[in-house]
């Protein structure tokens, strides 16, 4: 057990130099320079570029470059370009934006897609499989987007619910119970939002996963002992049947940083999504290489932890 | 009759599917006595696990549909009850042990919480005396140093380890019956043979019934006090493992016998009966038997056979061998 942690922890380490490497190259060999963003720009002098490209060490090689970069980087030193403000902190800001989004996300399609799976999978054929199976795929069919713009539509005319931004702008002064219940209303559709998509598709896989394992033959050992229906489905199925998602479970991690940058975009919410979207667009190199290094971080931490989880639910495993 | 333990009565079932039904029971009846070890022969996909199965009621209805028949354990309709009541004779009266012990054990629980559940669910017993039975209960089935081996998960136990877990978690709850479903064909010869010996011995000391399902002749020879033989959803003959032996009178059982290797003179071909098993959505409402019969007249495509009756409980459903008096022993 310890070794396997040491052995994947340094594997791991290479995996990130590599990915460090790899994501400076693509940065820097895409199209456009930050120097060039808009070339008819009367303040953009060539006096003005040649000072700007100094002071970013961009006439320096590119090793150079990357090794000034991860440098500042691991150091906590790294500024945006755009504005000269440590990244780090502008990231931590939007990071603390998007959680809330992220969590209430996560919790509403992991508690919901299993009760509805896990039903499609017992009465299957029937009435309500047909139709959950109808609405999954409805959902996974129609493009994240335009279900927002017509959900926003319906909503906003019939129940008033706010649908810009985190916060009712200028409630400073009013009470705290009314602040609270403000972010709470301006969260519930972004966040149902981001988890449609979500729900439809886990709950779809929860459900072959039960049918899979109910024809299984250590289910029918259980009927044939005398166990009870709902303990053959709730323990002896559902406790196999859960083994594969231990492995997403961990994998939902890296969606902490990268967020949704659609949904953001729809509702306004200053969340990471939009800050790397709008990064990309500035060509605003450290936070662009900021953001893809911490998710790297994210996603193979995310299957580490899913590892060792894997390892404590199922006993055949031993790494 | 007092001493019949179970007995199917032309019992049917089928699998009803969207565009064709499939036929797997056409009317089987046999009997069961108590203390009595009764075989179920015959070749693959001849119905003879959905005939155990359909005991327990354990296939899932639909597809699955019963059309007709007498399931009676001791004097009681099994059919009739309700699945409460069926939870309580599953493990309790009638065990089950099945054909993949690979595949049988929950992996995810360990030896100990398999027995133990299989006597919690039936009997209200304090947590020591579970695990004390548990220990003895592998203990009778051979498995040494059962402290230990109550904490392994199914995956770190051989194949024949596993079947007698099984055994011994179908023996939790001292069973009246036991239906075996080819509990040996997935193990090696060796195994085979003390598993086979574990289940006379544990019959002897227990006083059970054995409903023992196979294909393979030389095991019930073995093991066997009646031997019913089926063919496509249908008893086809029935006696005392004697007389099923030195003189069987329908085609189907002399071409199984002819087919053992044992028969066979050395260097000359190997016997198999032509054609295959038909399929049971297409079943003729003839003799099922008769377009791989070798003795076959023109009625046989027409009438469906009758029992012929030869005595001692020897039972047939070949009317031309009957008639003809000759039945042929190789």
């Amino acid at each position: 057990m310890l070794s396997f942690i040491g052995r994947s922890i340094i594997q791991k380490i290479i995996t990130l130099f590599f990915v460090s490497v790899v994501s400076f190259l693509i940065i820097h060999l895409a199209p456009g320079k930050p120097s060039q963003v808009d070339p008819l720009n009367p303040k953009f002098t060539p006096e003005m570029v040649e000072r700007f490209r100094k002071e970013f060490h961009l006439d320096k090689p590119l090793y150079i470059q990357y090794i000034y970069f991860y440098r500042d980087l691991l150091t906590g030193k790294t500024v945006s370009w755009k504005d000269n403000q440590s990244v780090l902190k502008k990231i931590w800001e939007r990071f603390l934006n998007s959680l809330p989004l992220f969590i209430v996300g996560t919790i509403l399609t992991w508690t919901l897609s299993f009760p509805i799976g896990i039903r499609s999978a017992i009465f299957r054929g029937g009435l309500y499989d047909r139709s959950s199976t109808f609405f999954s795929y409805l959902l996974i069919s129609i493009p994240g987007f335009f279900f927002a713009y017509i959900l926003i539509i319906f909503v906003v005319t019939r129940f008033h619910v706010p649908v810009i931004g985190m916060e009712t702008f200028g409630l400073g002064a009013s009470s705290w119970t009314h602040m609270v219940m403000d972010r709470i209303w301006h969260l519930l559709l972004p966040s149902v939002l981001g988890a449609t998509g979500g729900i439809a598709i886990l709950s779809r896989y929860v459900r072959s996963q039960m049918l899979e394992v109910e024809s299984q033959d250590y289910v029918r050992t259980a009927r044939a002992k005398g166990v009870p229906e709902e303990q053959v489905l709730y323990k002896h199925a559902l406790r196999n049947a859960l083994l594969p998602f231990v492995t997403m479970f961990g994998l939902i991690l890296p969606g902490l940083i990268g967020g949704s940058v659609i949904i953001e975009s729809i509702f306004s919410w200053p969340g990471m999504g939009r800050m790397a979207y709008e990064a990309i667009l500035a060509r605003d190199y450290p936070i662009i290489l900021t953001v893809n290094f911490i998710s790297a971080v994210l996603v193979l931490a995310g299957t580490f932890v899913s590892d060792v989880l894997y390892m404590v639910v199922d006993p055949r495993i031993r790494l | 009759m007092d001493n019949i333990l179970l007995s199917v009565q032309d019992l049917k079932f089928y699998f009803i599917g969207n565009e064709r039904v499939a036929r797997a029971l056409d009317g089987v009846s046999y009997e069961v006595s108590k203390g009595e070890t009764v075989c179920l022969v015959g070749e693959s996909g001849c119905g003879k696990t959905v005939s155990a199965l359909t005991i327990l009621r354990i296939i899932p209805q639909p597809p699955g549909k019963i059309m007709g028949g007498k399931v009676l354990f001791n004097g009681q309709n099994l059919l009739d009850l309700s699945e409460e009541e069926m939870q309580k004779i599953r493990g309790n009266h009638i065990a089950m042990v099945f054909q993949e012990p690979m595949t049988s054990l929950n992996p995810v629980f360990t030896v100990e919480d398999q027995i133990q559940e299989a006597i919690m669910v039936h009997e209200m017993v304090d947590e020591k005396s579970v695990r004390e039975r548990c220990i003895q209960l592998l203990k009778d089935v051979g498995i040494p140093s059962p402290e230990e081996r109550l904490k392994d998960y199914p995956h770190q136990l051989s194949g024949g380890q596993r079947q007698r877990v099984m055994i011994a978690m179908a023996l939790a709850c001292d069973p009246d019956l036991v239906i075996a479903d080819e509990p040996t064909t997935a193990l090696d010869v060796t195994i085979q043979a003390q598993i086979l010996n574990l289940f006379q011995e544990l019959k002897q000391k227990r006083q059970m019934s054995l409903l023992y399902i196979t294909h393979d002749l030389g095991v019930v020879a073995n093991i066997a006090d009646r031997i019913y033989v089926m063919y496509a959803g249908i008893i086809v003959e029935q006696g005392d493992t004697s007389n099923i032996f030195h003189n069987p009178c329908h085609p189907y059982t002399q071409g199984l016998l002819k087919s053992l290797p044992g028969r066979a003179k050395r260097g000359s071909k190997l016997h198999s009966i032509p054609g295959t098993v038909p399929d049971p959505a297409h079943k003729p409402g003839s003799c099922p038997f008769h377009p791989r019969c070798d003795f076959a007249i023109q009625a046989c495509g027409t009438e469906f056979p009758r029992v012929c009756d030869y005595g001692e409980g020897h039972l047939s459903r070949c009317p031309v061998l009957y008639e003809n008096k000759v039945p042929k022993v190789n």
